[in-house]
């Protein structure tokens, strides 16, 4: 506790922050650039400049910068002060000597963070009457627009890219009033979190270039409270629309998953929403053709398919709403619902929920999982499965610095002296993967293994921290001393984590995690298990408890059907040919939102909402139940288009035309019927939630030309959709956040507070700046680790030898594995070019050379792909990338046959 | 070939420059041991704890010589000793770059054994396992010299493992500089040896708790520890009693002059010799019989004094009573038909050029100031440049910036508005009813400081 005194009033705050992040805390201002609360404090921009004064009686005082000022007890500080603020008017000005006057046509503008601190600052008038320095700009990819001629040097830039996500390939060059921030040379951004440079860019240097050639200025979009579907974490999102396409997408701030930061898989994966070939109607089959059919007529169609009295079978879908797979299920009744995913990949989401639910190791949220002081990743690239977490597993490697400042007596946010302290050193992190990850960086030491070793270096480390979990019959001398030395260091930490999954597509692999960290958190109980699983709802699937699909489709290759599917490609599951059977006798009725070759073998399409056109309740890899809410009505500028959320359209087919249910009721209803869902409905506020009696608008205040939206199709300006399903409203109309008026996080549409444009005013937004949101986290745990240990996982498997075939390892992209974001385009052009891989001395031996095509025979399929040799990869197996051209769905563990040639 | 000159021997009343014949060059290792040198390094491992060593070095009052004045004593004693304190590094602040300075390329190049062995010897006293001589990259003929010193030092056993047989090792090796003036600053020369940008260090951590490689480390320049090894032989008392009473502050000084004297040059003096006898004695007063208009004390980032100073005693804090620094030592004069405006513009010219970017008063602030400067001294300064020009000396000041660079540049600027304001003014132009000149328009020769083009290139055409 301290009590600081601030332009005369008393405070009492909780002391060893700096005081710009005090302040800020408190809700006063103090323009500031190169500080963030995620990147600290280096003092560059001295733009937060206050008058510190030795005591009360002090009158002089002297200018410090608040950033790099300690919160001490009996602190006294003036922001007024009229020395203070004159500097930091000058610095606005010196920072506008090269600053372009183009705000008109800068897209950064109405959110830009240097035009909110120049407002607060009160820079007005331009002294300097002499030449601007100029930069050539560079091209950086399909995602990020490069202006290099607005850059304020405040080197936010370089120490998110380089010091925070790991990137190599951003750099600061040239020196004096001649800084330049840029690539070596023009080329593609590499790092995965490029996008967020978007954000942490105060001006506009870097712009999303995906939003450029439909550019909105930001009070012009309409935005909603969203979650990222690119993959398991369930990140919070801000969407923005306008004319019925979402124009971006930026990061909604939520402490304990993303924070700050967004993947740019998820950032700029929207593009599948905007797709002109997308079902938009509902399309009806008839002899071969697909034909638009009036809504009631295309219902009562499927209904007579439905009473026509062949069984009606189910498919739903890990990257489905709980609502809508749970309408579905009521449709079809439990026994005929499956949820849509192969019978591995069911079983593996499934165990990693009893490790959770059972288990006594807690999950560990991206947020944990930076104060972890010792890592081991078992089995999963996480950053191409659950690329938040690969951020934050990065910063837990950071988290060295704190301690080695602690023994320095520096405060740990004092971001550039914790870096001359640590240098190199990193808390210890263990990465054990089939294959090379772009995450060894930080790692103490890496391990390539076939999955089933993996899992017995994985059990080896259990025994050695527990003598009692089953020990390892016959492991070598190297991998049993790496056990021990792994386990070593996890004993010796006071956060150990671990780190696996389902991306190695093999039980005993997230069994073996599970054995370490239930061994660990017997004796730390700081301990914690992470582990990712493939897609945004694969835990809530799991909640259902339901047949897989492979049992679903023999059903329906067994005897004539009706088969309906939710949202879901089998073609991406399983092999054709075993869907082509179960389709044959079946008639397909399919609801999607993507043009699939599922949905084109349907014989009635159903126009299903993508997440921005609908509500739904995703349930992250920890367990969260998170809503999404609907961030714009595609109907309001085109009356023919048809698109709903597919849960209404099941309550429709169930229920009638006229059928009325909300989303709550929905809700309400699989709450009831399921008691792993209990508690969802307590996700977000629900539709009837009011504040001060008004709805929570998605719009910012200033919208403008809402009147003109629809003039080129009628003068008449509609009324704005009304939101049956939400607490919030289409367009400005209710609260947005001005006048103090909380809202709740869950319903946080986009981060904007007076004086407060960029996307720093989340600052606004947190009980303490870079904490929680007022309110709380949002989400609800359906589910917490168990109290007492279950009985240790025992099948430790036998070591994989190498016998002429070679095992297929799934190798997981960052760009190309997730279905909806590879649909984007610029995604497309982030997606590497196919491959199979192979290790050194198989190559050699199958006499096949770096890129030289070879024929794969693997699940009774035969494919051919060009040949890449890498050394990363253990012998005797082939790593195929998921999801890439010509890469049919895998089954994780399968003897593949390999001969040279197409 | 003399022996060891007593210290009682009146004419070992120049240390540092005892040996130095400019004509002969340096002198080998074997003639340099004639001549006593490394027997204060032979003395401090055979008969001196590392701590004895450094308590000679605090009560010999040795100053900083790099231009700040700071007890090197004190600066010693903040680093970790003892058998725990792990990896630590002695540092040679070569990076001399200081307009009109060039004290410390005399020492290198005529005596680099004396500065090899200081080096030893202060490595020894903080128990430094590794040192680095960071060397301005233009000193070639120093880094030559030196790296031949160390050579021979190596092959003697007087660097390298077990020291003269004792139980503590030392490497030392010679780092060129790429060229930055700001490397002159210890923690953004400590950057630069780590192959980083040369941006200043926030502070604390100083140096001597967490430095190069995040490991205790102490920088000191040339001239501060060149004073080392004639310390240990000759004690404390001595070296006090060298400046012959003149001041209190200790030992000998290379003072210098350049500009428009007879003959510019660098002498090892009492500390405590007026700038009066520096021109008039030493350098033979002005050229072309011209009166003395100002002089910058000791080096570009110091204020301008007028020929009323001269008579002061230069040490630290004499002439910091007088409104300026002693800085270097190495005075630069100004003659009466120079003009104070065209100075400071050369000055910032070079200070802007010479700014990391780190922090924005010094990136930004700075070139602004140049093309006032530029302005008035084309006599298209507009109402108000005077006034702008004082708040930059107060919005570059101490406490503004990240590090010393700007405020030391505002030094010079700050003192000729205050002595000579009357100079910045004939170049305002009334602007009434007036045609606006483009002042955008550089005259020719002048490089914009802002452009991006190579500022040599430029120059050169």
């Amino acid at each position: 506790m301290a009590i600081i005194h601030v332009d005369g009033k008393q405070f009492e705050v909780k002391g060893g922050d700096n005081l710009l992040q005090t302040c800020l805390s408190l809700g006063l201002d103090i323009p500031y650039f190169c500080w963030h609360p995620a990147l600290d404090s280096v003092g560059a921009c001295r733009q937060c400049a206050v008058k510190q004064y030795k005591d009360g009686d002090d009158k002089q005082g002297r200018i410090v910068m608040s950033c790099m000022t300690p919160t001490t007890d009996n602190t006294w500080i003036s922001i007024d002060d009229e020395e203070s603020k004159e500097f930091r008017e000058t610095i606005i000005s010196f920072l506008m000597t090269n600053h372009p006057h183009d705000c008109p046509v800068c897209e950064e503008g109405g959110h830009c963070h240097l035009q909110d601190m120049t407002v607060m600052t009160g820079h007005h008038n331009r002294e300097y009457r002499f030449t601007k320095r100029t930069h050539r700009n560079q091209d950086l990819g399909p995602f990020i627009a490069h202006e290099m001629n607005r850059c304020i040097s405040c080197y936010r830039c370089t120490r998110f890219y380089n010091d925070y996500a790991g990137g190599t390939d951003l750099g600061v060059y040239g020196s004096a009033a001649n800084v330049y921030f840029g690539r070596e040379k023009d080329g593609t951004l590499e790092n995965e979190f490029s996008g967020n440079l978007t954000e942490v860019c105060p001006t506009g240097v870097f712009t999303d270039k995906t939003h450029s050639e439909r550019y909105t200025r930001k009070w012009d979009m309409q935005f909603s409270p969203s979650i990222c579907a690119s993959c398991s974490v369930g990140c919070n999102i801000s969407p923005g629309e306008r004319y019925g396409e979402v124009r971006r997408v930026e990061n909604r701030y939520h402490a304990e998953l993303n924070g700050y930061f967004l993947c740019d898989r998820g950032r700029f994966g929207y593009g599948h929403v905007n797709r002109k070939d997308r079902p938009r109607q509902l399309l009806v089959s008839k002899d071969g053709r697909r034909e638009a059919m009036d809504g009631g007529d295309a219902l009562e169609f499927i209904r007579q398919q439905l009473k026509a009295g062949k069984p009606v079978l189910g498919i739903g879908s890990p990257r489905a709403s709980i609502e809508s797979n749970y309408a579905l299920r009521e449709l079809v009744g439990a026994a005929n619902f499956s949820n849509g995913q192969s019978a591995l990949d069911a079983a593996l989401a499934r165990l990693c929920l009893d490790v959770m639910q059972k288990g006594t190791a807690p999950c560990a949220t991206p947020a944990s999982v930076e104060e972890a002081d010792a890592v081991l990743v078992l089995g999963e690239d996480v950053l191409a499965t659950a690329p938040r977490i690969a951020l934050a597993l990065r910063q837990a490697a950071k988290g060295k610095a704190d301690t080695l400042c602690a023994e320095k007596k520096v405060p740990d946010w004092q971001a550039a002296s914790a870096k001359d302290i640590a240098q190199r050193q990193l808390n210890p992190v263990f990465v054990a993967t089939p294959a090379k990850t772009r995450f060894d960086d930080v790692a103490v030491a890496t391990h390539r293994a076939a999955a089933p070793d993996l899992a017995r270096l994985g059990y080896a480390i259990a025994h050695a921290l527990d003598a009692s979990s089953p020990a390892v019959e016959g492991l070598d001398a190297k991998t049993t001393e790496l056990a021990q030395r792994i386990a070593a260091t996890l004993k010796a930490a006071k956060r150990p984590l671990v780190i696996s999954g389902t991306g190695c597509g093999d039980a005993a692999v997230i069994q073996a995690a599970a054995n370490i960290a239930w061994a660990l958190q017997a004796s730390h109980p700081g301990a914690e298990i992470c582990l990712a699983v493939p897609e945004s709802n694969s835990i809530g699937l799991a909640l259902f408890d339901a047949a897989d699909l492979e049992a679903m489709l023999a059903r329906a290759a067994a005897e004539p059907s009706v088969l309906v599917v939710v949202e879901n490609d089998l073609y991406a599951r399983l092999p054709a040919a075993q869907v082509d059977a179960a389709l044959a006798k079946a008639t397909l009725i399919v609801l999607e939102h993507q043009e699939t070759r599922t949905a084109q073998r349907a014989q009635a399409l159903l126009p299903a909402a993508s997440f921005a056109e609908g509500d739904g309740t995703l349930v992250n890899y920890e367990g969260r139940a998170q809503r999404y809410f609907q961030n714009f009505d595609p109907a309001y500028y085109d009356r023919s288009v048809a698109i709903a959320e597919s849960w209404r359209w099941l309550d429709r087919l169930q229920n009638g035309d006229a059928a009325q249910e909300n989303l709550d009721d929905v809700l309400a209803q699989a709450e009831a019927a399921l008691p792993a869902l209990k508690g969802i409905a307590a996700a977000a506020p629900n539709a009837s939630f009011r504040i001060k009696g008004m709805k929570v608008a998605r719009a910012p205040q200033r919208q403008s030309g809402r009147t003109a939206a629809r003039a080129n199709i009628f003068v008449h300006e509609p009324r704005s959709t009304q939101d049956a399903d939400s607490a919030l409203a289409f367009s400005m109309e209710g609260v947005n956040g001005s006048h103090g008026i909380d809202r709740p996080p869950e319903l946080l549409p986009f981060a904007w507070a007076p004086g407060w444009n960029s996307p720093q005013a989340w600052n606004k937004f947190q009980a303490e700046v870079g904490g929680s949101l007022r309110g709380g986290d949002s989400g609800v745990h359906l589910f917490k680790a168990g109290a007492s240990r279950p009985a240790y996982y025992a099948a430790v498997p036998a070591a994989f030898k190498p016998n002429g075939a070679l095992r297929v390892e799934p190798l997981y992209q960052h760009f190309g594995s997730e279905e909806l974001s590879s649909r984007a385009a610029p995604i497309q052009e982030r997606i590497p070019a196919t491959y199979a891989a192979l290790n050194v001395g198989d190559a050699a031996r199958l006499g096949v050379n770096h890129a030289e095509l070879v024929s794969i025979t693997l699940d009774g399929q035969t494919f051919s792909l060009p040949a890449r040799v890498r050394p990363d990869l253990p012998a005797g197996v082939l790593g195929l990338p998921v999801g890439l051209a010509g890469v049919p769905p895998l089954k994780a563990g399968s003897a593949a046959t390999v001969a040279k040639g197409a | 070939m003399s022996t060891l000159r007593s210290a009682k021997d009146p004419n070992y009343q120049k240390p540092l420059t005892r040996l130095i014949d400019t004509a002969a060059g340096p002198l080998d290792l074997k003639s340099h041991e004639a001549e006593g040198g490394y027997s204060a390094l032979r003395k401090a491992i055979k008969e001196l704890k590392p701590q004895d060593v450094q308590a000679k070095v605090k009560e010999a009052n040795l100053r900083g010589r790099g231009g700040a004045g700071f007890p090197t004593g004190i600066k010693w004693s903040l680093i970790p000793m003892g058998p725990d304190a792990g990896t630590k590094y002695i540092v040679c602040n070569a990076d001399e770059m200081e307009p009109g300075t060039f004290k410390d390329r005399l020492l290198m190049e005529q005596a680099p054994h004396q500065l090899v062995e200081a080096m030893a010897l202060a490595g020894y006293a903080i128990q430094a396992q590794t040192g680095y001589i960071f060397l301005r990259g233009e000193y070639v003929v120093a880094a030559e010299r030196l790296n031949r010193a160390i050579a021979e030092a190596r092959a003697a056993g007087l660097l390298g493992k077990n020291v003269l047989g004792g139980e503590w090792s030392f490497e030392l090796y010679v780092h060129t500089g790429a060229g930055r003036y700001i490397c002159g600053e210890e923690t953004a020369l400590i950057n630069s040896l780590e192959g980083r940008r040369a941006n200043p260090r926030a502070k604390p951590p100083f140096p001597q708790i967490a430095g190069l490689w995040g490991r205790p480390t102490i920088v000191n320049n040339v001239e501060t520890l060149s004073n080392i090894p004639h310390i240990l032989l000759n004690g404390p008392t001595w070296f006090k009693e060298l400046n012959q009473g003149k001041t209190s502050d200790a030992g000998t000084k290379l003072y210098g002059v350049s500009g428009r004297a007879n003959k510019p040059g660098c002498w090892e003096l009492p500390m405590g010799t007026t700038a009066r006898e520096l021109l008039e004695v030493h350098a033979g007063g002005m050229r072309g019989g011209k009166k003395l208009k100002a002089w910058l004390p000791g080096g570009a980032s110091t204020d301008f004094l007028l020929p009323e100073h001269l008579d002061l005693p230069m040490d630290f804090d004499t002439i910091a009573r007088a409104g300026s620094r002693m800085g270097t030592g190495l005075i630069t004069v100004v003659a009466e038909d120079q003009s104070i405006v065209s100075a400071v513009r050369n000055l910032e010219e070079f200070f802007a050029r010479e700014s990391c970017g780190w922090c924005t008063p010094c990136r930004d602030g700075l070139p602004w100031t140049v093309k006032i400067l530029r302005a008035i001294e084309n006599g298209q300064g507009k109402t108000g440049d005077i006034e702008q020009l004082s708040k930059m000396t107060r919005w570059l000041g101490p406490g503004r910036t990240f590090c010393a660079h700007a405020p030391g540049a505002m030094e010079p600027l700050q003192s000729a508005i205050k002595y000579f304001r009357d100079e910045f003014e004939i170049g305002i132009v009334c602007d009434i009813d007036e045609v606006k000149p483009d002042v955008c328009t550089l005259p020719a020769g002048l490089p914009d400081i802002t452009d991006d083009r190579d500022l040599a290139t430029k120059k050169a055409s």
